[in-house]
């Protein structure tokens, strides 16, 4: 593309053009997100949500990178490093506050960015690929999410850890040594505090290897679009920048304002006060709950008791206990397998007027999941749990199969240019 | 480009299956290799020496009476020791005859049925059942209760109700003297 266009001064530049001529980084940058890189011209604002979970991982890296400058992994000095950051550092409260607060809103850039790639078929073919290194990126997500969580060792980050790891104990034969592994030791402790700091700094540079391959995989056929046609020629598409550099930059703005409200206004409105209660390994909180991002996975690991409908086809092979564990990363896993689930040739939900119902039904399912994963398993949320449960996977094992079969797609346009130039019939 | 390192044509596919088999093994025996070469790494996070050197823990019993339990901290867990009552080891021997999902006779579960010794960790998801103090909730079977996700132990700390699959686990522990427990 860009061999049409003039080149820019910046590339006549001396220095630019010997650098280019022995590594074509220039090119390289300006081919995937630059004015060689060209993108659907009816982007819409659903998908600023990938550059903003780029914008929040660079956040994390940052803000994470100087906290370890007065963080102290061990199990007698942890607590005090943290409230030593938010108290005597300078601006140390300020930082810690970015980081917790932005792990929040990477998950929610993340969310938004996933359900954006439902509704508009974004993982079809042939996105398969992209689509599944974008489901990698989530489990990354989570694995560091969990383990930055455990570091300031407080109540929550102790008993989260210790249900969290005890898992693992419901895998047959392997699972009580594969704890100890975990462990270190008999009990969460100062060795495992120490592997999750190391594996939590490690993380999120593996989370940005692979986003620097879904980049990679999404430029290799480029954006989908809200039509979910593809691209037919050069009438289609826009440079991606400066026209949708301008526009991620004008959501990073909002993104900004909203982020930056909570860090400076709520700032513990998505924590829980427990964990400013030093780790006790003899007394465990009456209420566990993860961090919301985890609701949803927590609500399905507990649907599973010996009476729930779903847990009784295997009942004769495993305890229900390890039935959760399987369903809580299976729930996250199927996701990889949904360009495969999901039978119609029709991207786009704007031509698909079953699966529209069908999508908001999985957003409001997935809600509930989240609301359920947040009470006490007792009383109508065991219920609620149950049932939201057993939809989540209907949704992605029978409704998206079938659904592609039966339903009757609206016409798709001819082009992207197509559907705003010629009337919808 | 065409100076040099460039394969001659005439050296290609002649001798196609003992090069394929000279390859297939080098790389198998190169990956064997490799794998076993990341055990040490990964048994490196198994517990040290010194955290295993902490394995055991004594614990006088004189000070507590009937009806009383204390907690100690072995492998830096909890284990309750309760000095049971008559009436809760009646009850524990009554409910050998009950449905359990985890069948053990309460008599298999102590050495002195005055003396129940067990890790006080649900055996759920590893939170730490309530029952030891006065006041605490002892759930519907009168021994412990996990508030986590609502497991119910009976006087045997055997599970009774609840997500729980197991019984409390009772340690290796053996009686030194009449007053002194070695656990582990």
């Amino acid at each position: 593309m860009s061999e049409q266009q003039p080149t820019s001064k910046f590339m006549q530049n001396g220095v630019v053009k010997w650098i280019e001529h022995r590594m074509p980084i220039f090119s390289f940058i300006d081919h995937s997100v630059g004015s060689g890189y060209p993108a659907p011209k009816n982007l819409n604002y659903w998908w600023n949500f990938g550059s903003l979970a780029g914008l929040a991982l660079i956040i994390m890296i940052v803000s994470g990178i100087v906290l370890v400058m007065h963080y102290t992994p061990h199990t007698t000095l942890a607590f005090n490093s943290v409230e030593r950051i938010m108290r005597d550092v300078n601006g140390g409260w300020l930082i810690r506050y970015l980081h917790m607060n932005g792990a929040s809103f990477f998950f929610i850039a993340v969310y938004i960015h996933i359900f954006r790639g439902l509704y508009f078929g974004s993982y079809k073919y042939p996105r398969e690929l992209l689509w599944i290194i974008g489901v990698l990126i989530l489990l990354a997500m989570m694995a560091t999410a969990f383990m930055g969580y455990v570091l300031p060792w407080g109540q929550m980050s102790y008993w989260g850890a210790t249900v969290i790891t005890n898992l693992f104990s419901a895998i047959p034969v392997v699972g009580e040594s594969l704890v100890t592994l975990l462990w270190g030791g008999f009990v969460v402790d100062n060795p495992t505090l120490n592997r999750f700091f190391s594996l939590h700094y490690l993380l999120p540079f593996v989370i940005l290897g692979l986003v620097i391959m879904h980049i990679w995989a999404l430029h290799t056929f480029g954006s989908n679009n809200p039509t979910g046609v593809d691209v037919k020629g050069p009438q289609d598409t826009i440079p991606f920048h400066p026209y949708f550099t301008i526009k991620d930059l004008y959501g990073m703005g909002v993104f900004m304002l909203i982020f930056l409200f909570f860090v400076f206004f709520a700032p513990n409105y998505f924590g829980e006060a427990d964990n400013y209660i030093p780790a006790d390994s003899l007394a465990t909180p009456p209420h566990i709950v993860p961090e919301w991002y985890f609701l949803p996975s927590y609500a399905i690991l507990r649907a599973f008791t010996n009476e729930f409908i779903l847990y009784w086809p295997v009942s004769w092979l495993m305890t229900a206990k390890l039935a959760g564990v399987i369903a809580m990363f299976g729930s996250i896993i199927l996701l990889a397998l949904i360009p495969w689930l999901d039978t119609s040739k029709v991207r786009s939900a704007r031509y698909r007027p079953v699966y529209k119902w069908f999508f908001w039904i999985f957003v409001l399912d997935w809600i509930v999941l989240g609301m359920v994963g947040a009470h006490p398993a007792e009383g109508i949320w065991v219920v609620l749990g149950q049932v939201a449960t057993t939809y989540y996977f209907a949704h992605l094992l029978l409704i998206l199969p079938i659904l592609g079969v039966l339903e009757r797609p609206l016409a798709t346009p001819e082009s992207i240019s197509a559907s705003v130039t010629q009337p919808a019939e | 480009m065409s100076d040099t390192a460039s394969t001659p044509p005439s050296a290609e596919i002649d001798e196609q299956t003992r090069r394929d088999f000279l390859l297939v093994s080098t790389a198998t025996v190169g990956a064997v290799g490799t794998a076993l070469s990341l055990w040490p790494f990964v048994n490196s996070l198994n517990p040290a020496a010194d955290t295993l050197a902490l394995a055991t823990t004594e614990v006088n019993l004189a000070p507590i009476a009937e009806g009383q339990s204390i907690t100690v901290v072995w492998q830096g867990k909890p284990v309750f020791i309760r000095h049971r009552t008559k009436a809760e080891i009646e009850q524990a021997k009554a409910d050998d005859a009950a449905a359990l999902p985890d069948p053990a006779k309460d008599a298999d579960r102590v050495i002195k049925p005055d003396w129940l010794v067990m890790v006080g960790v649900c055996t759920h998801l590893g939170c730490i059942p309530l029952g030891q103090k006065e006041g605490e909730p002892k759930g519907d079977f009168g021994g412990w209760f996990c508030p986590c996700h609502g497991s119910h132990y009976d006087t045997s700390g055997r599970i009774r109700k609840g997500p729980a699959p197991l019984n409390l686990p009772v340690p290796t522990y053996e009686f030194q003297s009449d007053t002194q427990v070695k656990i582990g």
